[in-house]
């Protein structure tokens, strides 16, 4: 059983969703990124996505490109990422990455699989790589035991959500909207509709994003969803204390605040 | 579901969000289905003769080619087109289209605004909804544009994220078609980005090529030999190119922006540095450092800006049927200055890279050889820019912005006379003539 199956496994049994936290590696510099992941693995996060900086992220919004655009700034490499995967692991919970694919094409797909794998990693997200562009992607995670992690939107056919989550192993990224990262008021009917739609097609746990900012928000998507995938508020967060002087506090209060909000339903 | 979608080779794809493609589908189903309804095509042609003025003329510029050693230099008149860049050929295609998928709304990049200023147009003949996303650099280098956008009733949305340039620009846009893609279309103005667009965008400039041939053929009763395009995305270049790529005498040419020069590090010769990578949808060649991460691209020519290249582009290049070479900033603007002078022909800085890379292999080729010029835009907008170039600004001294008539084949001066003090860049820093010519 791998990490991600053990993960979604204990969360049924007690009952509850998985919660999910994306952090950008390097943000505000590399020493301060790992600090944040395991404040939130300690805070009660299941799953921590470490997301890599891009010059181009088109999938999304201001918070997570100026998050990016500062850990380039300050000099991030695509390697010292692993670090962040070593510290969330030692962390006690699950580290995923979320890349856009062409720091990983420059990487090379297969080294990266494998370089991943040894430093802890569990799998995947790939925003802008859908599986009929990821031959070479999906046969390195196999290789090296990685979970391929594709997302599904709003505007998946029937017929699409069947193919990408035949080609998704560990869970589904399920978009709870069409627009970008950043944070929402209202997440509910879309959501709900899309997961219930893609749980026709397959067994996988199906994992919400975009647009969960708060507690509230997270326990109604914990009603219909297995986990509950956080961001840009919590990135916001870690800005916050850095600016205020106050630290991590406030990312570790919002992550305690999530982590009570999928334990309510 | 086929690995080979829109595939150029090893280049195109579709590296996109999944959101997008049951967008991207629709439209592919929407454009093969148009491009076989006589409806379709009748409409588009009728606005190309009727809105557009097409054909453009094929113009003979003898005067020029004395300087281009002895060559025969024809120009493909995109210049004049309503709107005065080939960006409208595939822009109206799209509002037609856009129109016909039910979309009330379309949305833009544009670089130097010729792409966006098309868009705008085809918004208001329409009565379509309008966005155009442009970098924050652009609209402040391209102001004239950005005025004639917004009198034409679009919405002009500065984006000051990353360099602030086109790729910043697309980056905004394909936000805000994730977002609203139920009612909006991306009318994307280059044969780059995800399939269907670099074939769809390819096929609408197609009539570029498809008339000049037969102009050219009606001149010269035959085929040219060399055929000379800019290349940033590269829409015009594969508009004029594509009549041609079959016809094996002919040498298919394009010139990227050289910038400052390829050894400074600032430029937009993707096929000098770059490496195939991903950007915007398609896989091509790109201009990245070791991390994948994209490096900002420069050019005196805003819509030659640009860190990508349309995949086709990539798979010409790679096959070897098409060369490309990079111009720098002060040939540009020398072939700029020559074309004025020589011609009455004021071209967009984008087009004097063409013109400056025909002059060099006008130079290299033997005498008579037939050179086809895409002269993909009008430099109305780049008047001030040229203007700052050569010192003609204000109250300057430039009294004098003619060097007399150099023998052809010689270096010409774009300045002489009294620069003003300052600021005063000359046109005349020495170029390597033909042999120096690298790629």
């Amino acid at each position: 059983m791998t990490a991600l199956d053990t993960v979604f496994t204990t969360c049924r049994d007690e009952g509850r969703a998985a919660l999910m936290t994306y952090l950008p590696a390097g943000f505000p510099d590399n020493q301060g990124s790992r600090e944040a992941m395991v404040a939130v693995a300690e805070a009660g996060a299941d799953i921590v996505e470490v997301g890599v900086p891009y010059t181009d992220p088109l999938m999304d919004g201001p918070v997570i490109q100026d998050a990016a655009d500062r850990a380039l700034a300050g000099g991030f490499r695509v390697r010292d990422l692993l670090g962040n995967v070593e510290a969330v692991a030692s962390a006690g919970a699950v580290p995923v990455v979320m890349s856009y694919w062409n720091p990983i094409l420059r990487y090379g797909p297969d080294a990266f699989a494998r370089d991943l794998a040894s430093a802890g990693g569990a799998g995947m997200i790939t925003p802008d790589l859908i599986p009929d562009e990821a031959a070479q992607w999906r046969a390195a995670a196999d290789t090296h035991g990685l979970a391929p992690i594709f997302l599904v939107a709003p505007s998946s056919t029937d017929a699409r959500l069947a193919t990408t989550t035949a080609a998704c192993r560990g869970f589904v990224y399920v978009a709870s909207t069409m627009g970008v990262t950043g944070t929402r008021t209202t997440v509910g009917a879309g959501a709900r509709q899309l997961v219930e739609r893609t749980r026709e097609v397959t067994d996988l746990p199906l994992c919400v994003g975009l647009g969960v900012s708060t507690g509230d928000q997270a326990a109604e998507v914990a009603t219909f969803a297995d986990g509950v995938i956080v961001g840009s508020a919590l990135v916001r967060a870690l800005g916050d204390g850095v600016e205020a002087g106050t630290g991590l506090g406030p990312l570790r209060d919002l992550t305690v605040e999530l982590a009570e909000g999928v334990r309510r339903a | 579901m086929t690995e080979q979608l829109g595939r150029f080779g090893d280049f195109g794809g579709r590296f996109v969000p999944e959101a997008l493609i049951a967008a991207l589908d629709e439209l592919d189903a929407a454009r093969t289905d148009a491009m076989a309804d006589p409806a379709f095509t009748e409409e588009l042609a009728r606005l190309h003769r009727d809105y557009t003025g097409r054909p453009t003329p094929l113009t003979e510029v003898p005067r020029f080619a004395e300087h281009a050693g002895g060559a025969r230099v024809f120009l493909k008149r995109e210049d004049l087109t309503h709107t005065g860049s080939h960006k409208i050929n595939n822009v109206l295609g799209q509002a037609l289209l856009t129109v016909r998928m039910g979309k009330r709304r379309v949305i833009a990049e544009t670089g130097a605004g010729q792409h966006g200023v098309a868009t705008a147009t085809a918004a208001a003949l329409m009565g379509l909804d309008c966005t155009v996303y442009m970098g924050e650099k652009d609209t402040r280098r391209q102001a004239l544009n950005v005025a004639r956008m917004r009198l034409l009733g679009a919405e002009v949305i500065p984006v000051a994220h990353g360099s602030a340039t086109l790729k910043d620009a697309i980056n905004e846009a394909l936000r805000d078609w994730v977002t609203n893609v139920e009612d909006t279309h991306y009318l994307l103005g280059t044969v780059t980005g995800p399939h269907p667009f670099p074939t769809m965008v390819r096929d609408f400039h197609r009539v570029i090529g498809d008339e000049a041939h037969d102009q050219l053929r009606a001149v010269t009763g035959g085929l040219p030999d060399v055929v000379c395009a800019c290349v940033g995305g590269g829409s015009n270049a594969m508009g004029i190119f594509q009549r041609f790529r079959d016809e094996s005498s002919v040498r298919l040419v394009g010139f990227e922006a050289g910038g400052e020069g390829v050894e400074t590090g600032r430029h937009s010769a993707r096929f000098s540095t770059g490496e195939p990578g991903v950007l915007h949808g398609a896989a091509t060649y790109v201009l990245q450092d070791e991390d994948g991460q994209t490096l900002d691209s420069h050019s005196v020519s805003a819509g030659l800006d640009y860190p990508s290249v349309g995949p086709e582009h990539a798979y010409l290049r790679d096959t070897g049927r098409a060369e490309y070479f990079p111009v720098d900033d002060d040939e540009a603007m020398e072939a700029f200055a020559l074309l004025c002078r020589t011609e009455g022909i004021l071209p967009a800085l984008e087009s004097a890279h063409a013109l400056a890379g025909a002059l060099r292999v006008g130079r290299e080729s033997d005498p008579g050889t037939v050179i086809l010029v895409n002269l993909s835009g009008r430099g109305d907008k780049d008047v001030e820019t040229a203007a700052q170039w050569f010192g003609l600004t204000g109250d300057a001294h430039a009294t004098s912005a003619t060097a007399g008539h150099p023998p052809a084949g010689e270096h010409r001066s774009a300045t002489a006379g009294h620069p003003p003090a300052g600021e005063h860049r000359s046109a005349t820093a020495v170029h390597p003539p033909a042999e120096g010519v690298e790629s």
